[in-house]
């Protein structure tokens, strides 16, 4: 096998990676960095984004009050400390991006423009119409240009970290235009491989958003953390799970049930606001996990909307008229008129509520280390945890910039005083990695196939696992992905060419998505009460008392992970009530 | 209540196959699938995928039209399989890998070339006036910003390369998406690199070799204009030659 020899590096190049591989070209100009990606850069998923990312910049603004709107919104289990360094680095990230010229929408006077947000009570999500993620990424990856010392390995598939004496040296990827296996010997590795939201069958997720980066330092021996929350954005096309940006509802869209009415008001979000002026943090700007659940409960009373994909609720944008919506949400006007065949100018547009982000995650500290020294993971396959038990939309954008940078920085500093490895171990790692796929591939005897456990992960993780579980489903769904995780070992291939062969990434992509799927599953059934986007019909409550930790899940070969807790670190704010209602305000 | 019927439909596809590494030539192979109305072409390869052929290949991700993976000729023209929807497509639909690339497997095609244009151009803000970031923002007025926001819409899907018949006959030509985005950062106000960059763009390979048949500008799924962009810059590299030649003849 080819061995390339580098100082550090980095898995996945979308906004994460990107920004962790500038950050390392930066600081640390003599290290040679290996930039790895199964999609070019700019396929990445960060370029789905629409909505904005928030910083603080205004003067009516603070970083007080982005604490606490980050804080609450995470129902009080985001680590304090970390959201402290994340707010304050959060405008030098947003303003750097524009050094480089990301096309922010602008005042009149040329300054940074700024939004409403959901779950934030101050307008400061800045934003570049409703194609916000796509501009960070295409200015992340065009800037990464400039830099001779990182070397991009696109279309590489990584499969296997590689760790010896209990530290990370590397890792093993597949070309795939040849199907050949390369070893990356490096002193430092960057995990920046992205969520898993693909493990559900109804999401806004793009194809490549299958876990590997979380199931890889999973297998390695890292702790996956707090991997029960799971968001659900209220407002995706039924069809097709597209995402219709929050930004919606940021500039006035307001959300119906089937007798046309303002259904969050009874749902503590109330008073209603006045038609055209929404007002922060209420009603439709309350935070997903509340608008998420409201939709349920709206389903589970009979008032809402029927259609051929199942139940909906309207989302009203008429009322903003045309000259609005293709000034400030042109995108979402295409994607409704392509996919549903509505014009959101014209008539209302049905939407549900539809998987979206991993709150959960790699396991690292403030400075984007993992427990494996060498191992450092960034943006939304890590957990540090700044999002709690709900992400706070338009947050995730600059976790990707600001702990991008922060992972970069971190291998920096290690890999400049990082001994070499034993060459002959590391090289015997990597063809164990090796050897696993060449099973898989040559395998014959199999009678599983990809398509067919695919479904089953995703029905019974839409099951057991959604916006609100119990102790019996949740149980069932768990004991559903142990077997399918045995069952896999049975899968075999139709494709056994070399050349871009889809069907072995799709399989190691379904193997990565339910090591997580699993993780998922076991510590949402052993977390007993309600919290943030977990939320239990059998414990209703949220349990400061027992559970404001974070679960630790650890790979434990085919059984079932082993759960531990971490304390949760709070420096100013004790938990207290999430009060999204309008009415003292 | 929604008032909508969910119809199906047979669709018949023909999807050109390629494996380098089995022996023969590209051959079309037949598909009937059964689809949803209001499915696109992206999800009538997935059900296939999925349900008649694992080893058929082709890049997809978002769904949304926005990663710029899905490229595909589609009847003969370069789409998006992700946005173009079956209704627009009553008969038989013929898919083939993005024209003028070589091909890798089935529809999936080499994009090398591509890549290594986009970075000849020197895509990335070269400030006129350096600033801190501690001096916050350069401020730029939505005037400013709609001079070149078109030009950043690019999502580098490269329909348009496969659309352009220059880039076809003469593949070093810099084509359409590479001088836009060019272009694009020549327009920004915060920049000051446009010299570096008409080095690259005022050559035989950048905007002299178009002849403007404007067809990139046809099949550009995000109205990004490469068309106009390739004659802005044309113009402006005619005024560098006057200045250069004329200006200092006068100054004589
Ligand atoms: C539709 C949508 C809209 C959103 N809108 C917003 C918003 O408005 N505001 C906000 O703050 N957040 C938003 N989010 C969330 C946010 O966009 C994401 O959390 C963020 O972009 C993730 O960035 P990332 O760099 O961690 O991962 P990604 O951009 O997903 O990149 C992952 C990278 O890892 C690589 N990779 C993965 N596995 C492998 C492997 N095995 N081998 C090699 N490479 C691999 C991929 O190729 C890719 O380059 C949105 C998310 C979605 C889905
Ligand atoms: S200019 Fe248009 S057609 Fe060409 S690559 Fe960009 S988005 Fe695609
Ligand atoms: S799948 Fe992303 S553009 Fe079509």
């Amino acid at each position: 096998m080819e061995t390339i020899q580098t100082d550090v590096a980095i898995i996945g190049a979308g906004g994460a990676g990107l920004r962790a591989a500038i950050a390392l070209a930066e600081e640390a100009p003599n290290l040679k960095i290996a930039l790895i990606s199964k999609v070019y850069p700019m396929r990445s998923h960060t370029c789905a984004a629409e909505g904005g990312a928030a910083g603080v910049i205004k003067s009516d603004d603070s970083f007080e009050q982005h604490f606490h709107d980050t804080v609450g919104g995470g129902d009080w289990l985001s680590d304090q400390d970390a959201v402290e360094y994340f707010i304050h680095e959060a405008p030098k990230e947003l303003t750097q991006l524009e050094h480089w010229g990301c096309p922010w929408n602008r005042e009149a006077d040329g300054s940074v423009a700024v939004r409403p947000f959901g779950g934030m009570k101050i307008k400061r999500t800045w934003f570049a119409a409703d194609k916000s993620g796509f501009h960070i990424l295409h200015t992340l990856f065009q800037t990464s240009l400039q830099f001779p010392q990182i070397i991009r390995y696109d279309e590489y598939f990584a499969t296997d970290l590689i760790v010896d004496e209990g530290c990370c040296r590397g890792v093993t990827a597949i070309e795939m235009r040849s199907g050949q296996m390369r070893h990356f010997s490096a002193k430092a590795v960057i995990i920046a491989g992205g969520g898993a939201g693909r493990m559900f069958r109804f999401n806004t997720n793009g194809a490549i958003k299958t876990g590997d980066g979380m199931a890889m330092a999973y297998r390695a021996g890292a702790a996956l953390k707090d991997m029960e929350f799971v968001q659900y954005h209220p407002t995706g096309l039924p069809n097709t799970g597209t995402l219709l940006t929050e930004a919606c509802r940021g500039e006035g869209g307001v959300l119906l049930n089937k007798d046309n009415y303002r259904f969050l008001q009874d749902y503590g979000m109330g008073p209603e606001t006045p038609l055209g002026k929404p007002v922060l943090k209420t009603m439709e700007l309350g935070p997903r996990d509340r608008v998420s659940q409201s939709m349920w409960h709206e389903f589970q009373k009979g008032r809402g909307v029927k259609t051929p994909w199942g139940d909906c609720v309207w989302l009203d944008m008429r009322h903003l008229g045309e000259k609005k919506i293709n000034e400030r949400l042109p995108f979402v006007r295409d994607i409704s008129i392509s996919y549903l065949g509505i014009d959101p100018v014209k008539e209302m547009v049905p939407i549900r509520p539809v998987v979206h982000y991993m709150m959960g995650g790699i396991h690292t500290d403030t400075k984007a280390a993992t427990s494996i020294p060498g191992l450092f993971a960034a943006g939304e396959c890590a957990c540090v945890s700044i999002n709690g038990a709900n992400r706070l939309g338009s947050n995730s954008l600059v976790e990707i910039l600001v702990f991008g940078r922060r992972a970069g920085l971190s291998a920096a500093a290690y890999a400049t005083g990082a001994k070499p490895g034993n060459t002959a171990a590391l090289a015997a790692k990597a063809d164990e990695a090796q050897a696993r796929v060449r099973e898989l591939f040559m395998r014959s005897n199999g009678t599983e196939s990809v398509a067919g456990l695919r479904k089953e992960m995703t029905d019974t993780m839409e099951e057991g696992a959604g916006i609100y579980r119990t102790q019996e489903g949740m149980a069932r769904t768990s004991d559903k992905i142990s077997e399918l995780r045995r069952r896999y070992r049975n899968v075999v291939l139709t494709d056994k060419t070399n050349v871009y062969n889809t069907d072995l990434f799709n399989t190691l992509e379904l193997g990565n998505l339910l090591d997580c799927a699993e993780a998922v599953a076991v510590s949402g059934r052993e977390r007993k009460e309600s919290r943030g986007a977990h939320q239990r019909l059998d414990f209703t409550a949220r349990d400061d008392v027992n559970y404001l930790k974070h679960s630790m899940a650890y790979y434990n070969g085919l059984e079932p992970p082993r759960i531990d807790y971490l304390d949760v670190v709070i420096t100013k704010s004790q938990p207290g009530v999430r009060d999204y209602s309008g009415a003292k305000k | 209540m929604m008032d909508v019927q969910l119809a199906e439909r047979q669709a018949e596809l023909e999807v050109l196959r390629y494996n380098p590494e089995i022996a023969g030539e590209p051959k079309f192979e037949r598909y009937s699938v059964p689809c949803k109305t209001e499915w696109c072409v992206l999800d009538a390869l997935n059900y296939l995928k999925d349900n008649v052929d694992p080893t058929l290949t082709y890049r997809w991700s978002c769904h949304m039209q926005v990663c710029g993976s899905c490229g595909m000729m589609i009847n003969g023209e370069p789409k998006l399989a992700c946005k173009a929807m079956l209704r627009d497509y009553p008969g038989v639909i013929r898919i083939e890998p993005l024209a003028h690339f070589p091909v890798e497997r089935d529809l999936v095609a080499v994009a090398d070339d591509f890549i290594a244009k986009l970075k000849r151009v020197k895509p990335y803000l070269i400030p006129s006036d350096k600033r801190s970031l501690e001096e916050g923002e350069y401020r730029q007025t939505p005037a400013q910003l709609k001079r070149y926001r078109q030009f950043a819409m690019c999502i580098n899907c490269m329909l348009c390369y496969a659309a352009c018949p220059e880039y076809g006959l003469h593949p070093k030509f810099i084509g359409p998406a590479a001088i836009s985005l060019a272009h694009r950062y020549n327009r920004d106000s915060r920049d000051g690199g446009r010299d570096e960059r008409q080095e690259e763009l005022a050559t035989n390979e950048g905007v002299w070799e178009c002849t403007f048949v404007g067809a990139c500008s046809e099949v550009c799924p995000k109205h990004v204009d490469p068309a106009a962009a390739l004659q802005q810059v044309k113009v402006a590299s005619t005024v560098d030659w006057y200045l250069e030649h004329f200006m200092s003849w006068v100054k004589k």
